[in-house]
């Protein structure tokens, strides 16, 4: 069975489509990325996913339960996590309690523990925080441990979303452009860190521009063009389709 | 001890200060002066959790203040009730008015519920003024002495130890709750929304949560308040009183515990102070509101706390 399904999956803004009557299956264990030129409705369809946006229209299909219109912390609790490609950062917290919000779902946080302080939920504090700078060490942030959000660089924060979804527990981690405004140093870390989230059990939707990253780490990609499928295979399938070729790996170069 | 002491230190200071100030404390109407603001501290400690931390604007907390001031002074006076139940059932009324409220309002978004807590201001108000038989009407009506275990309040000394005790309380509750994961869910979803939505917080139940605990926060001083004052009037409940709770948590600094503390505390001396200049007493208010809006927009506490933070870094 597998962990995601989408059929015929549509929406418009108004009169435009930015995703068509698309289907197309993600199995569990596997990394699976989604690439297209710039406004191919790779983030549309990350948010229809993650319940940021309702489907005009189609299923969306996560361990077998429909999902559409579901709003987003329910699916958190049921598994899904995701990054943003244009950032979701708390810049009003410290990148530890960033990592901590995204442990929200497994924490102490009973309403009178909070505001008497009770020792189990200073024992969950502790516990959580500890776990989280364990986190950020994982991908590759150890020396922003005391950091303030808002002093991080772009590359750190993008990492400091991973951190976070990691923290949710996800079974389907939605990473969008990871990579996007990194150096190659970085970009080969991050690269360590997707393969060792995956090696790890949990299943990874990649959206990413940089192909020689997408190639070396996907079991399976999906290419969108105009909201459509417009081609879905291995790496090595995708690299030979000449409607791919045409579209969009010949523009990249 | 020494985490405590650490994680504190706001507190400490407080405490502070509240055992120190009566050296300077002259005469009962000074504590009078200092009771008032402690009440309206405790209310805008309360109504900065909103603010500060759930991004959201009440235009209504004089309301819940009054209406805790209403329900201690009617059932303990008409219905013979003990202070401490009265002002229980007070808190527990206005927590259920305010979760009916804020509850379907707070799935919308944008500042829908500063409009809706206006129109409960308004209609608080004039049920309390017309339904005279009850409330005394706009002449107001007076709550039994207040007592606990045997022990009534009543010289403003005892007051004032009281109101301080409470208002430590408030703060140290208002501290843990922002930092625990409850208040880290409140600064995540003011900070970016729909990132604290994809990690499993359900923003609008906070939101509601945050509202129902704000308005407790002011139902409670209300109550205490009553017990006080000579006689509770429907003025202690209008709509300048919400605008003067905001300014205060907006003065005295946003998402600042102590700020909202420092905040209510000034602009409650303040009116007293420049009693002598009368007449421009608005007019310097509003000035010295315009000035911290424009200079120092986080408010006074955080902005001296930083520029002090400033001085000790090399
Ligand atoms: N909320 C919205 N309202 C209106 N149009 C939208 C909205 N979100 C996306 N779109 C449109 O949908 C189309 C797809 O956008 P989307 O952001 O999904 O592309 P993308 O593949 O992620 O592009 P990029 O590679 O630049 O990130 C674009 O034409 C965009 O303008
Ligand atoms: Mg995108």
């Amino acid at each position: 069975m597998s962990l995601l399904k989408v059929t015929n999956l549509t929406k418009s803004f108004g009169g435009v489509s930015a995703i068509r009557d698309l289907s197309f299956t993600i199995e569990a264990g596997t990394i699976h990325s989604i690439i297209g030129p710039n406004g191919a409705g790779k983030t549309t369809l990350f948010n229809l996913i993650t319940g940021v946006y309702t489907p005009s229209s189609g299923s969306v299909r996560f361990d077998d339960r429909e999902i559409g219109g579901v709003e987003p912390h329910k699916l958190a609790a049921l598994g899904m996590n995701r990054t943003f490609q244009n950032l979701q950062i708390f810049h009003n917290m410290s990148a530890v309690e960033n990592v901590m919000v995204g442990a929200h779902l497994h924490v102490q946080k009973g309403l009178a523990h909070s505001l008497l302080r009770l020792p189990s939920l200073v024992r969950s504090e502790v516990e959580t925080r500890k776990h989280c700078w364990e986190l950020m060490d994982f991908v590759g942030l150890g020396q922003y441990r005391d950091a303030e959000a808002s002093a991080m660089s772009y590359g750190a924060l993008k990492r400091l979303e991973i951190a976070r979804a990691l923290a949710a527990k996800p079974k389907l981690l939605l990473l969008d452009e990871p990579a996007a405004g990194l150096n190659d140093t970085e970009t080969r870390e991050v690269d360590e860190v997707i393969k060792r989230i995956a090696g790890q059990g949990v299943t990874v939707v990649l959206v990413e521009h940089d192909m020689k990253m997408v190639m070396g780490i996907s079991d399976h990609i999906l290419v969108l063009d105009y909201g459509a499928k417009l081609a879905e295979g291995t790496p090595a399938e995708i690299r030979s389709n000449p409607d791919v070729i045409a579209a969009y790996l010949g523009n990249v170069g | 001890m020494s985490a405590f002491l650490q994680r504190h230190r706001g507190l400490l200071i407080l405490a502070a200060c509240i055992v120190l100030l009566p050296l300077a404390v002259q005469n009962d109407y000074h504590y009078d002066v200092l009771i008032n603001a402690g009440l309206n501290a405790i209310v805008v400690v309360g109504l900065n959790l909103l603010i500060g931390y759930a991004g959201q604007i009440s235009l209504g907390h004089a309301a819940f203040f009054g209406l805790g001031a209403y329900a201690s002074a009617i059932l303990t006076t008409t219905y013979g009730w003990h202070s401490l139940a009265a002002m229980g059932a007070g808190m527990a009324g206005v927590g259920v008015l305010a979760y009916v409220v804020a509850r379907p309002i707070l799935r919308l978004k944008g500042h829908y519920l500063a409009m809706a807590t206006l129109g409960i201001g308004i209609i608080i108000s004039i049920v309390l003024n017309t339904e005279a038989h009850i409330t005394g009407g706009p002449d107001g009506m007076s709550a039994a002495p207040f007592s606990v275990f045997g022990y009534t309040f009543q010289s403003e000394k005892s007051w004032y130890w009281l109101v301080g005790g409470c208002l430590l309380a408030a703060v140290w509750l208002s501290s843990n709750l922002i930092d625990s994961p409850i208040g880290r869910a409140l600064r995540a979803l003011h900070g970016a929304e729909v990132g604290a939505r994809v990690v499993g917080i359900d923003t609008t139940h906070y939101k509601v949560l945050i509202f129902v605990i704000s308005a407790i926060f002011a139902s409670f001083a209300g109550s205490l308040f009553a017990h006080h004052t000579p006689t509770v009037t429907p003025s202690i409940l209008g709509f300048i009183k919400s605008v003067e709770f905001v300014v205060m948590a907006v003065f005295g600094g946003m998402a600042s515990v102590m700020g909202s503390v420092v905040g209510a505390v000034i602009m409650t001396l303040l009116p007293n102070l420049l009693a002598s200049i009368e007449d421009y007493e608005p007019i310097i208010l509003g000035a010295i509101m315009m000035g911290t809006m424009i200079f120092m927009p986080k408010g006074l506490v955080p902005t001296i706390a930083k520029m002090l933070r400033r001085k000790e870094a090399p």
